[in-house]
């Protein structure tokens, strides 16, 4: 087993807001090894989107940082601005959830790929042209050479993101990070883009994070996840793994709530109660003890840490004991 | 079911005919509905289902007259609705109803949400205050909102799932027929989603709403409806009893999104998605068939020849020219689909 | 199902805005008291215990600040003090009816053009254009020729000079707000046209029109004073800012103070209007109205 290409300690994020400090993340540690997948599954507010933030360090003016972030030999909390703006990119590169804002809007597509394999790879700009044009047939955009010439509007949204992947792995990072890439596109393009990246993964041993709120997505695309949930890492464990035997009544919940493609019309969801919660005024105990089914005194009291072996990690006092059957 | 005639089923709240819908930008002409058709009876939901582009908004708006149709006829309730005018049509409204995709928009940010509430009353021409008060009262507590603590507040204090509740509750205070929901859960949460569909499904018992459900997630269009249309590029393709369909579709497109709907379960088989490329633009769309530029089974037919609905089964109607074999629910799509 | 109806009673007070983001701070009462003070100063004029602004004391004229004069007098021995009070006078009049009926004219013609759209605001937006065309100055002059120099003609004319931008301002909120979903379900539940104007976009758009009236405000007295330092504003022996400035130009080397007094008492008021409509529209503009 190779020595992990990504590893999370602890880490933190801390934003002060008017209304008091909120912990987007909170003692999240992770660990990604080179050519793998892993997805983090969580509805807004849960923290996931940050989490990728501090791995970058693109994070707000307000937010502090804390813990440790590992890439490789590197550690990326303490690295200096000027390392850190050569990483970017080059190691790391992400791919965010609306192309139409993460491209610029007033430069062409291909001003935007030469830019950056000028940047990163120091090729002049006829060399760098010819390897944006192979870097956009890779990518399946039909017309590459004309591409170059035109701006992020004119072209469809699963365009745009194809771009933006091209873009991504132009210098063959070594860590994707794919934040809800695929949540504003139509169900046929996300199967292709989805698919898109695999390849591009294969092919380049890239290891990727794989961020959404789609279980469906995390279930065929990944190799591992993490449930986060009210900024905490809630369960970890092998796709197969969380899916055949999940502990986490929430991970539970999340999935049956999913109205499912075989089931009988007009088939009652079994929704969540409640909402997320507020961020400022978290609970002293399990931050989801207000909404689940199984919540005890203790869940009210006391937080429960995230626990239970490497393999099948967390966080509950009365987790699922046997393997679940999918709820039909 | 028979295709939609002229005279139209007499137990169909709605009957949409030949509906066509542009609109001009930059000096193009978008065709966003092209010709549709359907029927949706007394107290059934009829979910519309699509990609984007393919004009399922714009055909739920011109089914409400917020958008002119460029021609074609929509009966609701024995009237034309496409040839009133003026006070008739104003009238015409409250019965027919519509929740939006983003609740928060949807909602004036300046005004109370008991005002918000009360505001149809108030163009119906309801005076007697204290009425307003109890339907208003009536309906957020339908939706689950208390009127006490809720009313008095604004919509920027809540929610998005709470939100939607005051549209739905919005929606219903004057017990309209028919409810259209145009993307009614998209913008929320997936733990909210569910909730809200629930409250959909008992507001539809309790009021005896029919119900036209535009969204286009399919998974969540089979949890609510009855019969599912489906829609291409401005016009419709299969149109099927909600199991039907997902059991044994006979459109290549269909047959395409099912395909594509990633299953939560990692031991579940995924075809390969084949590059069928990005749908062609409303613009200027295909000759013939439309899907005919992604579809590995069209020719030369498709492209002359534009495909007319038939009903091949009882109660399952397509417009393709080479339409999926019913006995292909034994393929690779198949095993997963029940 | 009890899964839905215990979902939601309390409002979601996570998803409130903090009230105190950029509150009115030390700055913003001061400006505010002395636009308080002055347009009581304004409005109380002949109960102050000045002597009249246009007696002239030829005696005293030009005469250093004393017990009578607190402020001095100018070239005609009129009492400064007084005379800025009387200014202040018409400064305010004109700076505060004028921009009112370029918010209501122009306000309203924003409206309708962002609302309808189409040949209204094809007619709207042209007569804006020609409007702006129209050289300001050229146009007073031409007013004041034919209608003569009086604090309602002044105001006339500023009033109507100042209808395009209102309708610009008017109209660019109203067509972002008018696309708006809460515009359509309006229009779903069968309201009228003016229900709609009124009771749906005219609430949204008079926030971001409140708030330039108030800067309006500011550049009407700063116009005001300029035309009557040309001697197009009221004539005399009214008082005026203007025309004190420019009373006050030919004696700059014996007696500057004549020209600079009514200058900065002019340029504070400006300030303090300016100050106060940029605090308003900050307090007002994120929290509530426009959200994205």
């Amino acid at each position: 087993m190779d020595s992990p290409l990504l590893a999370l300690d602890a880490v933190g994020v801390q934003l002060a807001t008017a209304r008091g400090p909120l912990r987007a993340v909170d003692g999240v540690s992770l660990a990604l090894e080179p050519g793998r997948t892993l997805g983090i599954v969580g509805e807004s507010g849960s923290g996931k989107t940050m989490l990728a933030r501090a791995i970058l360090r693109l994070l707000p003016a307000n937010a502090t940082l804390t813990g440790s972030v590992r890439l490789g030999d590197e550690e990326l909390t303490t690295l200096g601005r000027e390392a850190l703006r050569r990483l970017r990119g080059r190691s790391i590169a992400v791919v965010f959830q609306d192309p139409m804002t993460s491209l610029n809007p007033v430069l062409t597509i291909g001003t935007q790929i030469v830019e950056t394999l000028q940047a990163h790879l120091e090729l002049d700009a006829a060399a760098a042209r010819v390897r944006a044009i192979e870097l956009l047939a890779a990518v399946g955009l039909p017309a590459p050479e004309q591409r170059l010439r035109q701006y992020p509007h004119q072209l469809s949204g699963g365009m745009r993101q194809r771009v933006a992947i091209a873009i991504a792995v132009s210098c063959e990072p070594r860590l994707l990070i794919a934040d809800e890439p695929t949540t504003a596109l139509d169900v046929t393009v996300q199967a292709q883009i989805l698919d898109l990246l695999a390849r591009e993964q294969q092919r380049r041993h890239m290891a990727m994070v794989l961020i959404t709120h789609d279980l469906g997505i995390v279930a065929g695309r990944t190799d591992d996840v993490a449930v986060m949930y009210a900024g905490r890492v809630v369960e970890r464990a092998r796709t197969r793994t969380l899916f055949k035997a999940m502990r986490m009544p929430y991970t539970q919940a999340l999935l049956a709530a999913i109205p499912r493609v075989d089931a009988a019309p007009h088939t009652a969801l079994s929704a969540i109660p409640g909402r997320p919660p507020d961020m400022t005024r978290l609970p002293p105990g399990c931050a989801f003890a207000p909404r689940c089914a199984r919540a005890g005194d203790r869940c009210e009291r006391e937080r429960p840490p995230l626990g239970g072996g490497s393999a099948h990690a967390f966080a509950c006092w009365h987790p699922i004991v046997a393997p679940v059957a999918q709820p039909a | 079911m028979t295709a939609a005639t002229s005279s139209g089923d007499p137990q169909a709240l709605l009957g949409v005919e030949d509906l066509v819908v542009e609109y001009t930008v930059h000096r193009l002409t978008v065709h966003a509905v092209s010709g549709v058709s359907f029927e949706i009876a007394r107290g059934e939901t009829l979910g519309l289902v699509g990609e984007s582009g393919c004009g399922k908004s714009s055909l739920a708006r011109a089914v409400l007259r917020l958008a002119e149709p460029r021609a074609g006829r929509v009966r609701f309730d024995g009237h034309d609705l496409t040839a009133m005018r003026g006070e008739d049509l104003r009238r015409m409204r409250r019965h027919l109803q519509m929740v939006f995709q983003d609740p928060i928009a949807s909602l004036n940010p300046r005004r109370r949400i008991a005002d918000i509430v009360a505001e149809p009353l108030v163009i119906a021409g309801i005076a007697d205050r204290a009425e307003r008060e109890r339907r208003v009262a009536g309906a957020m507590l339908a939706v689950g909102l208390d009127p006490e603590t809720a009313g008095t507040r604004r919509p920027h204090e809540f929610s998005g799932g709470q939100c939607q509740r005051v549209c739905i509750a919005r929606a219903l205070v004057l017990e309209p027929k028919l409810l259209v929901c145009d993307e009614p859960v998209s913008s929320l949460d997936v733990s909210i989603r569910a909730q809200i569909l629930n409250l959909l499904e008992q507001m539809k018992a309790r009021y005896g709403l029919t119900m036209l459900f535009v969204a286009h997630d399919l998974a969540v269009v089979k949890a609510v409806s009855d019969r599912i249309a489906v829609m291409y590029l401005g016009k419709l393709c299969e149109v099927a009893g909600a199991e039907d369909l997902f059991r044994a579709p006979l459109h290549p497109y269909t047959a395409t999104l099912l395909a594509a709907i990633p299953v939560p379960d990692p031991d579940a088989p995924r075809a390969p998605s084949v590059g069928f490329g990005e749908p062609p633009s409303p613009v200027s769309p295909p000759s013939g068939c439309r899907f005919r530029t992604r579809c590995a089974r069209a020719d030369a037919r498709c492209a002359h020849e534009v495909p007319v609905m038939r009903e091949l089964r009882r109660g399952h109607r397509v417009a393709c020219h080479h339409p999926l074999e019913p006995v292909t629910a034994s393929g690779p799509l198949g095993a997963r689909l029940l | 199902m009890a899964a839905a109806d215990h979902a939601v009673s309390a409002p979601d007070v996570a998803a409130a805005e903090p009230r105190r983001s950029t509150g009115p701070g030390l700055v913003f009462w001061c400006a505010l008291g002395w636009i308080v003070a002055l347009v009581a100063a304004a409005a109380f004029a002949d109960l102050l215990p000045l002597p009249s602004p246009s007696d002239m004391d030829l005696l005293e004229r030009r005469a250093a600040p004393s017990a009578e004069h607190w402020l001095g007098t100018d070239n005609l021995g009129r009492d400064v003090a007084a005379r800025l009070v009387f200014g202040a006078r018409t400064s305010l009049t004109v700076g505060l009816c004028a921009p009112l009926i370029g918010l209501v004219l122009g306000g309203a013609a924003g409206l309708l053009a962002g609302y309808f759209r189409g040949r209204v605001d094809t007619f709207v937006s042209g007569a804006v254009d020609v409007l702006l065309a129209f050289p300001p100055l050229v146009l007073a002059l031409a007013v004041t020729a034919f209608l003569g120099q009086s604090l309602l003609n002044m105001t006339l004319i500023l009033g109507f000079l100042g209808i395009p931008v209102f309708t610009r301002v008017a109209r660019s909120a109203t067509l972002a707000l008018a696309q708006r979903e809460f515009v359509t379900a309006a229009r779903a539940l069968g309201a009228t046209h003016a229900r709609i104007l009124l009771h749906e976009l005219l609430p949204n758009v008079a926030l971001p029109l409140g708030a330039f009236l108030l800067v309006a405000v500011a550049v009407t007295i700063v116009v005001e004073t300029i035309l009557s330092f040309l001697g197009l504003g009221v004539p005399p022996p009214q008082a005026s800012w203007g025309s004190m400035i420019g009373e006050g130009r030919e004696s700059l080397d014996s007696a500057a103070w004549l020209a600079f007094t009514p200058a900065a008492v002019m340029f504070v008021t400006v300030l303090a209007f300016n100050l106060v409509g940029d605090t308003v529209r900050a307090i007002t503009d994120p929290r509530r109205a426009l959200r994205s």
